[in-house]
């Protein structure tokens, strides 16, 4: 990627080495007095191959050197020389040229994008230094010396800049868990303590055993007879372990599977809530399923971690320890012997550890491909069934599906190995302390009862080692979990909260684009829009679809942010406002009116749900939409939204206008707010908006030409730009884009409306859903 | 069979292509667009305006004249940038966002991926993969890659 260089007025940062090495030395091209105001390294040749190069713009003149080039070639400045920058599919060209001809180009990754911009002006204003005498002035604008954002007042770090992280993750994802369960390390310290206490409770019985065996079984077969006393305290000691044991345990299992669950609802809830903060752009670029996945079965799988395995595993930790103790305190010989297996086991587990790992993350990553066909298919399912598309789909969930199978049987293969093995390994073990024991026996080192116990011990000791050795496939999948929900938790919105907000109490609705330009991946969508908004004025937007005007509200809106200059409301830089205190200024209808599943009053309320009933009828009646509401078998309560009552298309989109009335917004946003209805609907809605426009700055999308006759101006976008600002009447005069759109139009409009005629009686019945 | 076209095209002095039409138009900044620049590249190549319309159409790129040919492959190739990755050298990690190093077909880079769904699956056996910056790395046959790079490659995907 290329380095940037210099921010705007001040001195230009160091040049790379290599290059300062070639320019400055004395054989370089660079005279003694002569000095660098801008550079760029260009990181592409002409024929589009990665390849290193340099282009200068110093006090005198353009200096260049690529790949192509044995040697610097230099244009000073004169008159006619222009140097321009342009992009496509994430390449930037610099075209040097004179009136007549192409001097030069240059290409580079698009990383350079801003260093180039900064060339650009440096070697314009320098050129107007040399042939008028006059240096343009620097914007007036601290700018960020990486990006070239401009700064606002307070604002030290560069909110674009900030916002590139390219660091990964720590792979120790589990632990930041631990972040989650702070609140409650109250009762996670005594449920472990009451596992210590469970598993010193349980460990009592086998060791009882040895001096059943030795006291009383074996003296009893030398001829001996049994004592009841003594067989009833053994016994009695054996019944009471375990019902401590059961007690304790009871108490343990209770007290952490209530914390895990609150550790799980607590991380579904932030989970979630930062979702909902990230801006429209991570939205756009997810499937709703696979986010679903992350939050609903991801965080249950942490949990039953926490909750089960990992209880588990602590345990069984402990009862290793404990019973290591033990057996060493009985007889460290054949403790040592037992124990020989251990490494042994735990080598295994950690060679299979790596490849579980992955082979679960594709696992997780196959699953949420399932899903997605269904999130895919099921909301399209009338596009589906109408082109007789069944057998495909169908066929299209199948193979994901068997994708899902043959990842899981690679996975499977390794982990259905790693069991058994476990198993011989436990019964090998219990061979060797068998063969031990007898050796020892024989040689009268030890007594027939701690054999018993040591193998009542081990018993138990190597079936939790196997149960252990589960833990490495569950500590994956909890990790493969906990990653996919800290990547989504680590995402900074795009569309940053200020470090230091501005708070505007009131909003008088003057706006203002100062040569504003959005990029979407390589895609520049607009450019260079400059335009000042007054408070109360209606502003028409106009052009073919995808010339940028949904862009240009989604920016007002900050729904993303600008890539290049800045939106000012009342004079203030929106991205120095909180986010939501500064969208609950505008008011947005869309194309198609979104209600919630609730009732009408509800949903007319969202954005101010403390709204008293006579707010909202009041809204519901300036909306127009009061009488159609009181029409229904419930009136205001009536249900909405999905599994609720059916609405047409008008109904709901005055509905949507009722609820932007009742938040009353200084500044209005309707985008298409029209156009998915027919005529005779789209005129009861222009009533509507026609209440809601009053006295606020309005900014309107529409299709249909017509809608747009009140707006005091309309701006004509081509291609991301502005082409033609005016009222009808002079962009009529004009006869530009304006006349020529609205002439194509107003061609179609006859017969549109006749066929809308005709479709009417239909549409009725239609378009309730 | 090489079919002439009706139409001139020819650089200009500020390196773009002019199309001159049999009717005596002339169109500067003409500019070659391919019509399935992954799947079908030498196939449906339009010659379209600056201001998007279509002027002519192209139907096999190696049907044209020579000149013309080779007039519109250079531009093309000034035109067009989607490295091919012919192997993956190394990865910064396993998590995302990571900086890949790779060797592509237009000389070695590297590229920084923000997340998996990055990675697009095109008709396979071919991936396409948008770095930080939007640009479109091309993986044409997963498979056809090293044994290394395909282990990078598959625990992202």
């Amino acid at each position: 990627m290329p380095r940037a260089a210099a921010a705007g007025g001040s001195s230009p940062p160091a040049l790379p080495a290599e290059w300062a090495v070639r320019l400055q030395s004395p054989n370089g091209p660079l005279a003694d007095d002569e000095k660098v105001l801008a550079w760029l390294e260009i990181d592409l040749d002409a024929k589009l191959r990665f390849a290193p190069g340099m282009v200068v713009v110093s006090s005198e003149r353009l200096l260049a050197m690529s790949a192509d080039d044995r040697q610097w070639q230099s244009w000073p400045y004169r008159a006619g020389l222009t140097l321009t920058r342009r992009d496509h599919a994430g390449v930037g060209t610099l075209e040097l040229c004179d009136v007549d001809s192409l001097l030069g180009a240059w290409r580079y990754t698009l990383g350079g994008d801003v260093a180039a911009g900064r060339l650009v002006d440096h070697f314009s204003r320098q050129l107007g230094f040399r042939l008028n005498g006059e240096v343009a002035p620097a914007s007036p604008l601290a700018l960020c010396p990486n990006c070239e954002t401009p700064l606002l007042a307070g604002q030290e770090e560069c909110p674009v800049c900030s916002k590139e992280i390219h660091e990964p993750p720590s792979t120790w994802t589990l632990l930041r868990l631990g972040r989650f369960a702070r609140p409650y390390r109250g009762q996670l310290l005594a449920g472990f303590v009451l596992s210590l206490l469970t598993t010193a409770a349980t460990l009592v019985a086998p060791y009882l055993t040895m001096p059943l065996m030795d006291n009383v079984l074996i003296p009893y077969q030398n001829g001996k007879p049994i004592e009841p006393a003594l067989v009833a305290l053994y016994l009695s000691g054996l019944l009471g372990s375990s019902l401590v044991a059961w007690l304790l345990g009871w108490g343990r299992t209770y007290i952490l599977a209530l914390v895990s669950e609150r550790i799980g609802a607590d991380l579904r809830t932030t989970t979630y809530e930062h979702l909902l903060k990230l801006s429209q752009e991570y939205f756009g670029g997810k499937r709703t399923g696979d986010l679903m996945a992350r939050i609903g079965s991801e965080t249950d799988r942490i949990n039953i971690f926490i909750s089960l395995h990992l209880l588990d595993f602590a345990t069984d930790v402990l009862m290793i320890a404990m019973t290591t103790a033990i057996l060493v305190s009985i007889d460290p010989w054949l403790a040592a012997v037992t124990l020989l297996p251990l490494p042994i086991i735990a080598w295994l587990i950690h060679v299979v550890r790596e490849k579980l790992r992955t082979g679960f993350e594709r696992v997780d990553r196959v699953w949420a491909e399932v899903t997605n066909v269904l999130a895919d298919t099921i909301p399209g399912i009338r596009v589906v069934k109408a082109f007789a598309q069944e057998q495909r789909e169908a066929a299209r969930f199948r193979a994901a599906n068997t994708h899902n199978l043959e990842v899981n049987d690679r996975v499977n293969k390794v982990w259905s190995l790693f069991s058994p093995t476990v198993t011989l390994l436990t019964e090998l073990g219990l061979l060797i302390v068998w063969a031990f024991g007898i050796w020892q026996i024989a040689k009268d080192q030890i007594t027939v009862g701690v054999l018993t116990a040591f193998l009542a011990y081990i018993s138990r000791f190597y079936l939790r080692l196997d149960s252990m050795s589960r833990i490495v496939s569950v500590t994956q999948k909890a990790a493969a979990g906990a990653k996919r929900i800290f990547d989504i938790l680590d995402h900074v919105s795009s569309v940053p909260e200020p470090t230091h907000p501005v708070h505007l109490p009131r909003v008088s609705g003057r706006i203002e684009l100062r040569s504003v330009g959005f990029r979407y991946g390589t895609r520049s969508v607009t450019r260079d829009i400059s335009l000042l908004i007054e408070p109360g004025e209606m502003v028409g937007l106009v052009g073919h679809s995808g010339s940028g005007k949904s862009t240009l509200v989604n920016l007002i809106s900050r729904f993303y942010d600008v890539t290049e200059g800045a939106i000012l409301i009342d004079g203030v830089d929106i991205r120095s406002l909180p986010v939501a205190e500064y969208r609950k200024h505008i008011g947005l209808v869309l194309q198609e009116p979104f209600l919630f599943f609730g009732t009408i009053a509800e949903n007319i309320a969202y954005g101010k749900p403390a709204a008293t009933r006579a707010e909202i009828i009041a809204a519901a009646r300036a909306a127009h939409a009061h009488e159609f509401i009181l029409r229904l078998p419930h009136g205001y309560d009536s249900l909405v939204g999905e599994r609720g009552q059916a609405l047409s298309g008008g109904e709901r989109q005055r509905i949507s206008i009722a609820r932007a009335l009742l938040i009353d917004p200084p500044i209005l946003i309707l985008d298409e707010a029209t156009s998915s209805v027919d005529t005779t609907t789209e005129k009861e809605i222009q009533k509507a908006l026609d209440n809601l426009v009053r006295g606020r700055t309005t900014i309107a999308i529409a299709h249909r030409l017509s809608t747009l006759r009140d707006a005091n101006r309309l701006v004509v976008l081509d291609r991301g730009s502005v082409v033609e600002v005016g009222s009808h009447d002079e962009l009529m005069a004009r006869e530009g884009h304006y006349y020529r759109l609205y002439e194509a139009q107003a061609r179609n409009v006859d017969t549109e409306d006749e066929s809308q005629t005709l479709k009417l009686d239909a549409r009725d019945e239609g378009d309730r859903e | 069979m090489t079919d002439t076209p009706d139409y001139r095209l020819s650089r200009n002095a500020f390196g773009r292509l002019e199309l001159h039409t049999a009717d005596g138009e002339r169109h500067a900044d003409v500019v070659p667009v391919r019509a399935f620049p992954i799947t079908a590249p030498e196939q449906g190549i339009a010659l379209v305006d600056p201001h998007g319309r279509e002027l002519a159409w192209i139907d096999t790129l190696t049907e044209l004249p020579d000149e013309l040919r080779r007039l519109l492959e250079t531009e093309l190739a000034q035109r067009e940038f989607m490295p091919e990755i012919r192997r993956i050298v190394s990865v910064s990690s396993f998590a995302t966002p990571s900086t890949w190093q790779i060797e592509t077909d237009r000389g070695t880079s590297h590229l920084v991926l923000k997340g998996e769904e990055d990675i697009r699956r095109l008709a396979a056996p071919a991936l396409l993969i948008a770095d930080s910056h939007g640009i479109h790395f091309l993986i044409r046959d997963r498979q056809a890659l090293d044994p290394q790079s395909r282990r990078f490659l598959d625990r992202f995907l």
